[in-house]
């Protein structure tokens, strides 16, 4: 039986081996090699699109972790062009890992609104969420909470759910409360959230909803998206209607925190061309319409339509606080979530 | 009766000895092991590297937080987890390979199956079904009209205890697989001994054949506790903060890999040490066996209720680590709307399938040839590379990944500057983003299942065997080929195996080595399962248990048919 065995397991590698250089990356071709944060799911309808406008094709590796490692192990010989991800923070780490080049394009710059993008070009982002508090129809009147810095008062102990504090987003959104009101502030604020926490930092944001929905809690945190998304599912939709989406606001200001996603030009690029071509279609209106209406995001393009249930939440003021602020402050903010023990 | 007296002494000729059998041969098995290892050894080596670089010192600031709860986490979480499988792998094993009961056949491969399902998949499903917005505890509030949380209580699965229970599930089937391997294998005769001389059915088990079984049991539980510590994904997602948690804070949030590669070593450090104090503590005993009268074992008659609660506890690890997720999974895929079913599928599949044989093949060729070179009176140099080389299944697996990258790209990079400079010709990367990659990381994280196998099969081959074959004139290639390698393939195929399964279920560094526009099942899985969406997940969930299963039941018929003296075919 063994040898009938390993000439089985023999048979299939050598398969696999067969099959396996056949998807390998073809260098002649026109092509642009995307590294991804993001999940394919979320980027695959864009990259089709750009596929039918230039008959380029996209070879992509999905990750969340160790890209930047990845590509800083590569060097100057790695296959990379763009890196596409979530998070300021990430996006910094790319640039400070120093795998990126900065990138001069006039579409890009007519594109994307200054304060959205790096100012020497080496970083571009494409759409912009907003941080919600997702309250309550039924426990929770309208208007009752209006800031995020509300979430300290002791009228809410034990009704509010939250994802990890360690997680990016809640990271990113500890960062805008620091550059805001300072590290004892933002320190005495996270700690009045834990003690209202209805339960360990747990799950994701959609997660965070549905535990609203079952009684569990009567506030959660969550990004704007996840709110559209969960009303196009099917089983989801249920948790998304028994929550008001609420835009708090950050700092006495009336501006929401929002953070964004993004893109790069990798320092080693080797189809420079081609990767300039696809960050150009990702911020035009053919792309951004899609982030839109597929993703639910906010396109970062002036004029481009809202999907129309995210323009039903309606309008609001993002937080001017330049997103460089949030990014530097990102190590100080976990270093304060594992000071206040916020994840327990 | 031949049964060794050495066996129950416990101080046989140590393994050392077969060095003094005269002829040469052994150092080029010393040099070839030297090499393999060191070359599996060196993701390893890289990640000690990392940590001499980091960003800033994070140990103030962990000790002075989080460090001593993550500690204590991960040790409780060890503990539990340890003491879980061995309790239900020896005890199973037991059962169906010493005592006759209702379902004892069917046992003896289904006992396996939970090794087929991957642990974050598991925790997936049991947080869905058990957590205070899944189906039970509505039940329970429908019924008793409750509503709030305050209103009762109810065990809450995103817990360290829900995470000990999870990875217990699916961890135990190491413990049992090995332990029943030797139960198997042990000579009817030294367990007859034991009855004649007045022992009963369980104090055989505790006096006779659990100290001989013991090498194996250990080699399956500490598999057990280094999965415990690579784990990511199930206690991430039951947010228990172990310290592998502390890994990807530091790496991903404070940007610092070379503190994260500290902590990762701290970690290695717990394995060493667990490994060293369970080798000291058997210190010199080694177990051979030199019966040949290896009549199958007829078994103990069980009767009435102790056959029933033989029959319940072999049923329950079952239930709860297989049917249970796999019924879960099947309703969500063929019921459930948002069911991703994909052609794909086949395609990723197909990858998984390929990559486990290969792998799985790898594993065992290497680990047979190392623990065949420390046989031949290894020194210590030849044995410290040897244990370097199997440490890699207690790193996580994506900092895994960047050790495996480090050295990879430098090679890669080296050629093609070489190239580059002589004859004006770049190579780009020739192995990194290959499948190439990805294999050698397989077999850098699962060395230690197939090498813990495999000598677990040497072990137990007495090295007076070993000493007539070179005595008559064979090689020590020869005497591997024509006494051992027929001797172990029941644990050969055991280790391959093994890796086979793992690798079907490998997740974190498939994802950061994998090349352009490639998937495995487990990769599609992630996409979905991540983001709460375990309905759209399914299918492909679905599909990992189920080309698990195949390898499962073939790696009980290989453990069942073993035995010598066993019919093939017959369990």
């Amino acid at each position: 039986m063994i040898r009938t065995l390993t000439g089985a397991m023999f048979g299939t590698a050598m398969a696999v081996a067969t099959l396996v250089t056949g998807t390998g990356v073809a260098s002649a071709a026109e092509e642009v090699n995307v590294y991804s944060l993001r999940q394919p799911f979320l980027i695959e309808p864009l990259l089709k699109a750009f596929a039918e406008q230039t008959g380029i094709k996209t070879n992509v590796v999905f990750a969340k972790e160790g890209v930047v490692e990845r590509m800083k192990a590569e060097g100057a010989n790695s296959p990379a062009d763009v890196i596409l991800t979530v998070d300021i923070g990430r996006l910094n780490d790319a640039v400070e890992a120093g795998v990126i080049q900065p990138v001069k394009s006039a579409t890009l710059e007519a594109n994307i609104p200054a304060n959205f993008r790096d100012p020497e070009g080496r970083w571009f982002a494409l759409t912009q969420r907003a941080r919600l508090i997702y309250a309550s129809k039924d426990r929770v009147k309208l208007g009752e909470i209006t800031s995020y810095e509300e979430l300290a008062d002791p009228k809410w102990k034990g009704r509010i759910c939250t994802r990890s504090g360690k997680h990016d987003y809640n990271v990113a959104l500890l960062a805008a409360m620091i550059a805001h009101h300072g590290e004892a502030k933002a320190e005495e604020w996270l700690n009045g959230v834990k003690a209202n926490l209805a339960r360990k930092p747990q799950g994701s944001d959609r997660g965070q909803v549905k535990a609203v929905m079952e009684g569990e809690c009567d506030l959660a945190i969550g990004n704007n998206y996840y709110y559209g998304a969960m009303l196009a599912d099917p089983e989801q939709k249920a948790w998304a209607n028994v929550v008001n989406p609420v835009f708090p606001t950050i700092g006495g200001t009336k501006a929401t925190h929002v953070n964004v996603s993004g893109v790069a030009m990798t320092a080693s690029a080797p189809n420079r061309a081609n990767a300039l071509k696809l960050m150009e279609f990702l911020s035009s209106d053919a792309a951004q319409e899609i982030y839109a209406s597929a993703d639910f995001e906010y396109p970062v393009k002036p004029g481009v339509k809202w999907s129309p249930v995210v323009e039903s939440w309606g309008r609001f003021t993002a937080d001017d606080l330049p997103l460089s602020a949030i990014a530097e402050l990102r190590s100080a903010a976990v270093k304060m979530v594992d000071r206040v023990g916020y994840d327990g | 009766m031949t049964v060794e007296a050495d066996a129950f002494r416990g101080t046989g000729p140590s393994l050392d000895d077969v060095a003094a059998v005269p002829g040469n041969g052994h150092r080029r098995w010393h040099v070839a092991a030297v090499a393999v290892a060191g070359l599996v050894a060196l993701p390893v080596l890289a990640i000690a590297w990392t940590a001499l670089f980091p960003t800033e010192n994070i140990w103030p600031h962990l000790a002075s937080t989080v460090l001593p709860g993550y500690v204590l986490t991960s040790l409780l979480l060890m503990a539990g987890v340890g003491l879980g499988t061995f309790v239900i792998g020896t005890g199973t094993a037991w059962l169906v390979a010493m005592c006759r009961f209702p379902g004892k056949r069917l046992f003896e491969w289904a006992l396996l199956l939970p090794l087929a399902m991957p642990g974050y998949l598991i925790a997936y499903v049991y947080t869905d079904l058990l957590e205070f917005a899944g189906p039970l505890q509505g039940a329970l509030r429908e019924i008793f009209g409750w509503s709030t949380k305050r209103d009762y209580w109810f065990p809450e699965i995103r817990s360290l205890g829900g995470a000990i229970a999870m990875l217990t599930l699916v961890l135990y089937p190491y413990v049992y697989a090995l332990a029943r391997a030797t139960f198997l294998e042990q000579s009817i005769c030294v367990l007859e001994v034991s009855r004649t001389l007045g022992r009963g059915t369980w104090r055989a088990l505790r006096d006779v054949a659990l100290p001989l079984a013991r090498p194996a049991i250990a080699v399956g539980v500490t598999l057990a506790l280094m999965e415990c510590l690579n784990d990511f994904g199930t206690v991430d997602f039951f947010a228990v903060r172990t310290l592998t948690a502390g890994v990807f804070d530091v790496w991903l949030r404070m940007g610092n890999a070379g503190g994260a590669a500290q902590i990762a070593l701290v970690m290695l450090g717990f394995v060493v040490l667990l490994i060293w104090a369970e080798r000291r503590s058997r210190a010199r005993q080694r177990f051979h066996h030199t019966s040949s009268k290896l009549r199958p074992i007829e078994g103990i008659a069980l009767r009435g209720g102790r056959a029933w609660a033989a029959t319940a506890a072999c049923t329950l690890p079952i239930l709860l680590g297989f049917a249970v997720p796999v019924s879960i999974l099947a309703d969500y895929a063929f019921t459930s709307p948002s069911a991703e079913w994909s052609a794909a599928f086949f395609r990723h599949a197909l990858n998984s399938l390929g990559l486990s044989a290969s792998a799985a093949l790898l594993a065992v060729t290497l680990a047979t040839l190392l623990a065949y070179a420390a046989r031949q009176g290894a020194n210590r140099l030849v044995k410290a590379t040897i244990r370097l080389a199997s440490v890699g299944y207690a790193i996580p697996g994506a900092v895994l990944a960047i050790g495996v990258l480090i050295p990879f790209a430098a090679f890669d990079n080296t050629v093609d500057a070489f190239l580059r400079q002589t004859i004006g010709v770049s190579s780009g990367l020739i192995l990194s983003g290959t499948v190439a990659a990805l294999l050698f990381a397989y077999t850098v994280r699962f060395l230690a299942v197939s090498l813990g196998s495999v000598e677990a099969g040497f072990g137990r081959i007495t090295p007076s065997m070993e000493m007539a074959a070179r005595t008559l004139g064979h090689s020590p290639s020869a005497t591997l080929r024509r006494l051992h390698l027929p001797m172990i393939r029941g644990s050969v195929l055991t280790g391959g195996l093994l890796v086979f399964v793992d690798t079907m279920k490998e997740l974190p560094a498939t994802l950061v080595l994998r090349p352009f526009n490639f998937d495995t099942l487990a990769t599609f899985v992630y996409q979905y399962a991540s983001d709460e969406r375990l309905a759209a997940s399914a299918p492909a969930a679905l599909a990992i248990v189920l080309s698990g299963i195949i390898p499962v039941l073939l790696l009980a018929r290989s453990v069942g048919s073993s035995r010598p003296g066993t019919r093939r075919g017959t369990y």
